[in-house]
């Protein structure tokens, strides 16, 4: 585990002050968790500002995305407060809480205008998907078609549904996560046994050269 | 890169990674150290390679990079 090398480092200036004001009573607290907070919306909107055109969420719909995000990261910091070890800057460790709560809310907020249906099964974009070129579709074919037979004969039915939906339809792994009532890892370790999985079998039927140096 | 190239990445999987939970866990830290221009890939090699293969992960890796480096 790589966290278990963490260790706390000497705190910056604005650190202890935000730990002092925010631990504090009174108005002292209070304008620093406006200020704070403050710092949470505009991280937030320039957040899905960024994200805009990977997202069908827009407009207002964005900014209340951003609003929500902000509000909901200000409440996980407060509560979360005692939990900082001063393993990086405190502002570092408090806008976390926001860009993953961006995340999140956009993955969730995806299904209520989704480009394209769970379950879709788009395969004729596959070629698209990896950039491949329409005169050099023939060439990829053999290819392509041994990633299709290994995912609709080799995966188990949990790992064709989660591949298909991120690989294929290009459904937001977030999204997906969201629908499916999963946490964002449980998706991705999916994926990646997936890709480990088709990456065999491509070898083995001689599509892909054995990789040196181990699994890769 | 070629087209089947880039299958060929996307397939490719680096026994390094270590997933969401833990690169998530650890992503102030590893954004205050590239932050600081120190080697936060030679420290934490798996958080690398699991940022360069998770594209959500990724996106909150530039966000957090980015909302730290512009205040």
């Amino acid at each position: 585990m790589e966290s278990a090398r963490l260790t706390a480092r000497e705190l910056d200036e604005e650190s202890p002050a935000w730990l002092c004001r925010l631990g504090a009573g009174g108005g002292e607290r209070r304008a620093a968790e406006r200020e704070l907070h403050a710092r949470l919306v505009r991280i937030a909107l320039a957040e899905v500002r960024r994200r805009s055109a990977s997202t069908p969420v827009t407009g207002p719909e964005l900014d209340d995305v951003a609003h929500q995000a902000a509000d909901d990261a200000m409440f996980a910091i407060l509560a979360k407060l005692g939990d900082f070890r001063g393993e990086s800057r405190f502002i570092t460790w408090a806008y976390r809480f926001v860009i993953l709560e961006v995340s999140a809310k956009l993955g969730r907020h995806y299904w209520r205008s989704p480009p394209v249906a769970l379950d879709a099964g788009q395969w004729e974009r596959l070629p698209d998907r990896f950039g491949i070129d329409p005169a050099r579709h023939a060439e990829a074919a053999g290819m392509l078609a041994e990633v299709r037979r290994v995912v609709d004969e080799e995966l188990t039915a949990h790992q064709r549904r989660v591949f298909t939906a991120i690989v294929v339809d290009e459904i937001p792994l977030d999204a997906l996560a969201a629908r499916l009532g999963l946490r964002r890892n449980a998706v991705y370790k999916v994926i990646f046994d997936a890709r480990r999985k088709i990456r065999r079998a491509l070898v083995a039927n001689g599509y892909l050269d054995q990789p040196g140096g181990g699994e890769r | 890169m070629s087209e089947l190239e880039r299958l060929e990445r996307f397939l490719r999987t680096d026994p390094r990674d270590v997933g969401c939970d833990e690169a998530m866990a650890i992503l102030h830290v590893y954004v205050d150290l590239v932050a600081a221009g120190e080697d936060a890939a030679g420290r934490y090699p798996g958080v690398a390679a699991h940022l360069a293969a998770c594209g959500p992960c990724g996106e909150d890796f530039t966000g957090l990079l980015l909302a730290v480096s512009n205040g």
